[in-house]
């Protein structure tokens, strides 16, 4: 099971990463949406991973609960990666309607860096 | 706290509370904006002489209120002779100049902010004086630094004003920040950050390796401070400041703030071989070159300027010497050179305003024509130049007679020479301020008609005169107060000594005739050696500080341009690319302890889902150009980890990452429809090998971290919460409890945060609708993107019905949170569903105007009512935020739990609302600007109108 988790972190994590290098706004949008998986997933992980023992207090005596802690803080992250997300995707609209055009790289560098890479090529 | 340690705060305190007023004062008039910038003084200046008796006494006044005593930085003040001596000069001058700048600042100067600045100047010179922590005195430090800046900067429309300012703040401020690493160094040896430990300490820092960096550092703070050579060169720019400025800033106070740094720090660093060759040499070189500079300057003021070095460069030299006799003679000339440089300033200025002109060479036969101004102005100037009978005079033999026996590098004459010159130019520029100005045929071309000014201007002047003249006679009136800020210097006992006028016949004696005579010598032949020295090259110290200036703004820029280059993928991928190579080395240098959990098992249905997450990541990466099928993969995504938190014993973040998600979707769905639905292929092939091996290093780096972790137990904080929950926060539901109790300021600044995301994105609509982006919305055709079928009926009927239910299971999802999964994110995040829904099926427009909810206030009403609630706790005297609950029977309901822990929810319930639907508010908003119309009917097709019809046909 821990594998399934840390490698979906991974996974999530690299294919974020990859988008988020991309030129356009939007891979980049989506890129930070599947990075906030990976973080959210891995702080709530940082509570180690227990099955059937959600942290509702039970009324018949003594009983295990997995670590709420972590719980509470992703929820808020969720909540507030939502927000953030928003404010990206207005901010990335106003600036496609604004230039016509949705890169996010300054044009003469953008040039640079394809210069490069083609050189590198 | 006593009436002493209480007037000491209140004495450093007011000028600062005093600051506030000459502002507002000014519309009462310039009259009571002076009155109010005095009253702060005056009472500071008395409350210090109530203190004063004790203090001759020999008591040291102190008092410390704890600031941040992690740091070792307390609001800790002491008054001992030393600090006496100082506040009194700060407060008396600083009285004079109050009543000097009224009459001297013209109707057109905006004299409230004139005083303002005075007075935060004032106050924190005082800090300086009267600190007991060193790191308290770097605070006031770098504020004198700043309050300088402004007073210096005051005539901002002059270009000299600015650019003096600006030098004096970089030439001050550098100094002291490297002051600030010295008093640390200094802090760290002597073990406090308490002045009086450290100067109790003076043997164990003489001795520390790092004494030699302390001192450079401190000194480097207080030269630059004290305008020693090679850093004189800020002050004659300051000079661009009015002449109130100059007298209080440029004679009496500021950069004396050096000279009392060394004299505080005195038995502290004092006394070794280092201290003596570098204050030494450095004030003597000061002394001489400053003299020198002076006698050639042709600007009233620039003279003062250049001669306050010299005399900056005396004082500093004295110190310098490490001899109880020295210091008593520093103090002395301290005192003297205060009454009559502020004095002089003050004439100059006087003379400014009279004439129009300072140049000297434009001057000369005002004694017929200002009698009064003469009068005060040559015995200021005769008292600079060291003439018996004035107090000058005194200080000067003083320091000729310490020169007099100083070995310098074995040569028993370096000194006493250097001395002697440095007093001989001294005499000379004096006599030239006295000569050039005052005496002489009088001339008929001044550019103004002078004569002498009113009352107001010349009395602060003549009160300095005054003293100039009283201790010049009767020298042992200073003696008490010499006597008691010289003892704090050394920090010990005091020679025997007694100040008087006439010491029969010594060396000084000698030093001082040859110095009269040599002097006036020096005038008689000032013409050819001025028009010599005007031919004679030699550097000119603005232009190499502008060129140091304007080559290290050129690096800087160059620097910017070459990592700033605006491409932001490549800021990326260096960010995630170190990021990746620090973790990698953190985990190398660490090494890992042995794993203590056991595997869990993994049933086949898990198995599914996560070849499903696998799948569909990879997905989104391969096919994210296209952009509308990449969005609803990602939704798959997101619901695969909600289910996942379901698993993992998350019930919580499943309601609220599946409730997120949702929403996320819906509006990136909303703006995509105003964005290319493709990224077309840019990169190329080795760019995106580049991306994908840092991709896949960073995320394998990330997760080969999360699989060590989850095999490991660490220490956790979480036991506290489970166990106290249900007792203290009333909850079964230990998350919701977290987040509404024992976290609850958190989720407080997080719904604040939520809260300004949506107006953000509101203000960014407003501020795209109103630009050239809204023009090209409405210009543009979006109708071939639309649905033919926009509000279909099924859709419309299904979410009517829908939308009580929806209501409900939010409503229940709220009450039940505090004890069962649920609370205020999810239900606000249920309810905005199924209102969106509503605006989804027939149309934002159709929907909005069947409603009256402003969103906006919304939002406002959540974050107060959280607020309000968790003020609440103040009413039973608990910390803010503390919650209280109880359980009520009312029949026939079970009995129930009434927390006010759920009115806090309710507020992160509206707000998370409000935020969403304002959210969608903003881009349906755009949507409208693009042409979108508003429907009259709820659908498109209504089979209900076809009854309507054929009824009215009937």
């Amino acid at each position: 099971m821990e594998f399934i988790v840390a490698s979906s972190v991974g996974a999530l994590t690299a294919a974020g990463i990859y988008l988020i290098l991309r030129l356009r706004a939007f891979s980049t949008i989506l890129g930070l949406a599947l990075l906030s998986y990976a973080v959210n997933v891995f702080l709530f992980a940082s509570g180690r991973l227990a099955i059937d023992l959600p942290p509702i207090l039970s009324p018949y005596g003594e009983a295990s609960y997995t670590d709420p802690l972590p719980q509470a803080l992703v929820l808020t992250a969720i909540v507030i990666s939502f927000g953030m997300t928003a404010v990206l995707v207005m901010v990335a609209l106003g600036a496609y309607l604004e230039s016509d055009d949705d890169r996010i790289d300054l044009p003469d560098a953008a040039e640079d860096e394809e210069s490069a890479g083609g050189a590198a090529q | 706290m006593t009436v002493n340690d209480f007037s000491l705060i209140t004495i450093a305190l007011l000028p600062f509370i005093g600051a506030l007023f000459p502002g507002l004062m000014i519309r009462a008039g310039r009259n009571t904006s002076a009155i109010f910038t005095a009253l702060p003084t005056a009472l500071s200046l008395i409350m210090l002489l109530l203190l004063a008796p004790s203090v001759m006494d020999g008591q040291v006044i102190t008092v410390e209120l704890p600031w941040l005593p992690q740091l070792g930085l307390s609001v800790a003040f002491f008054l001992d002779g030393l600090g006496l001596l100082f506040a009194a000069m700060i407060l008396g001058v600083g009285l004079l100049i109050t009543l000097y700048a009224r009459f001297y600042l013209s109707g057109d100067d905006p004299m409230g902010q004139f005083y303002t600045f005075l007075l935060l100047f004032q106050g924190a010179m005082l800090g300086i004086v009267l600190s007991d922590n060193i790191l308290l005195l770097l605070i006031f430090w770098e504020l004198t630094s700043l309050s300088s800046f402004l007073l210096i900067g005051y005539w901002k429309h002059l270009p000299e004003a600015r650019q003096g300012a600006r030098m004096a703040l970089a030439v001050t401020g550098s100094g002291g920040l490297a002051m600030i690493a010295g008093m640390l160094i200094l802090g760290e040896i002597a073990g406090s950050y308490k002045l009086t430990d450290i100067l109790a300490a003076g043997e164990a820092i003489r001795a520390s390796d790092w004494y030699l960096p302390a001192l450079i550092l401190i000194l480097l703070g207080a030269f630059t401070k004290s305008a020693q050579f090679p850093f004189h060169f800020w002050l004659p720019h300051a000079m661009a400041a009015p002449t109130p400025v100059s007298a209080y800033l440029h004679s009496a106070t500021m950069v004396k703030a050096g000279v009392f740094l060394m004299a505080r720090m005195w038995p502290a660093l004092a006394g070794t071989e280092a201290w003596f060759y570098i204050v030494t040499t450095t004030g003597l070189v000061t002394m001489v070159l400053g003299a020198l500079i002076a006698l050639f300057k042709d600007d009233l003021k620039a003279l003062l300027a250049f001669s306050t070095v010299s005399h900056l460069g005396l004082l500093t030299m004295l110190l310098g010497f490490g001899t109880p006799m020295a210091a008593v003679a520093a103090v002395f000339h301290i005192i003297n050179h205060l009454t009559f440089k502020a004095a002089l300033f003050m004439t100059a200025g006087i003379v400014d305003h009279e004439t129009h002109t300072r140049d000297i060479k434009r001057l000369g036969g005002l004694r017929t024509l200002m009698p009064v101004t003469f009068a005060i102005g040559s015995l200021a100037a005769l008292s600079m130049a060291g003439m018996p009978l004035l107090n000058g005079f005194l200080s000067k033999e003083m320091m000729l007679e310490e020169a007099a026996h100083t070995d310098w590098a074995g040569s028993p004459h370096a000194v006493p020479v250097l001395a002697t010159l440095g007093a001989l130019l001294s005499v000379a520029y004096s006599f030239r301020f006295v000569g050039h100005v005052f005496l002489g045929p009088v001339r008929g071309d001044y550019p103004h008609e002078p004569h002498d000014p009113p009352f107001g201007l010349w009395v602060a002047p003549a009160l300095l005169v005054g003293l100039v003249v009283a201790i010049g006679l009767l020298p042992h009136i200073a003696e008490p107060l010499v006597r008691v800020a010289a003892g704090a210097v050394t920090g010990g006992t005091l020679p025997e000594f007694h100040l008087k006028i006439w010491h029969g016949i010594t060396p000084a004696l000698f030093m001082s005739v040859i110095a009269v005579l040599g002097g006036g010598a020096l005038l008689a032949i000032h013409r050819p050696l001025d028009r010599a020295w005007i031919a004679a090259p030699r550097p000119e110290a603005k232009a190499i500080f502008d060129r140091l200036v304007g080559g290290a703004v050129g690096l800087s820029r160059r620097i910017t341009q070459m990592t700033h280059d605006g491409a932001m993928s490549r800021y990326l991928a260096i960010f995630v690319a170190s990021t990746t190579v620090l973790g990698y080395l953190a985990w190398r240098g660490g090494g890992l302890p042995a794993a203590t959990r056991d595997l869990l098992p993994v049933p086949p249905l898990v198995l599914v889902g996560w070849i499903l997450l696998l799948v569909a990541t990879g997905s989104v990466v391969l096919m994210h150009r296209d952009r509308f099928r990449a969005l609803i993969v990602i939704g798959i995504i997101g619901l695969t980890v909600s289910v996942g938190f379901v698993y993992l014993s998350a019930p919580d973040l499943a309601l609220t990452q599946i409730s997120v998600e949702t929403v996320t979707i819906i509006l990136l769905l909303l703006a995509l429809h105003y964005m290319p639905k493709a990224s077309p292929v840019e990169s190329s092939a080795g760019r995106r090998i580049r991306d994908g091996v840092i991709a896949v290093a960073a995320g394998g780096g990330v997760g080969a971290l999360a699989y060590m972790f989850l095999l490991r137990d660490t220490p956790s904080i979480s036991d506290y919460h489970l166990a106290n929950s249900y007792e203290g926060g009333g909850g079964t539901n230990v998350v919701n409890v977290i987040l509404v109790d024992f976290r609850g300021y958190d989720t407080y600044g997080e719904i604040i945060v939520l809260g300004i995301a949506g107006l953000v994105i509101y203000a960014v609509m407003e501020a795209l609708l109103n630009g050239p982006a809204g023009r090209k919305l409405r210009s543009t055709d979006y109708s071939r993107d639309g649905s033919r079928d926009r509000h279909p009926l099924m859709m419309v009927i299904a979410t009517r019905v829908m939308m009580p239910i929806s209501i409900l299971v939010g409503v229940y999802i709220f009450l039940r949170g505090h004890n069962q999964p649920g609370g205020g994110f999810v239900a606000g995040l249920v309810v905005s569903i199924a209102l969106l829904m509503q605006y989804m099926a027939s149309g934002f427009a159709w929907t909005q105007s069947r409603q009256r909810i402003e969103y906006h206030s919304m939002i406002g009403w959540g974050v107060v009512i959280a607020g309000l609630t968790g003020a609440g706790a103040w009413l039973g005297g608990k910390p803010f935020l503390t919650s209280g609950y109880d359980y009520f029977h009312v029949p026939p309901i079970e009995e129930f739990e009434l927390a006010t822990a759920m009115l806090f929810d309710f507020g992160v319930f509206l707000a998370v609302l409000g935020a969403v639907m304002l959210m969608l508010y903003s881009l349906s908003r755009i949507a409208r600007h693009a042409g979108e119309t508003v429907n009259p009917e709820p659908m498109d097709y209504d089979p209900s109108a076809r009854t309507r019809i054929a009824r009215e046909e009937e």
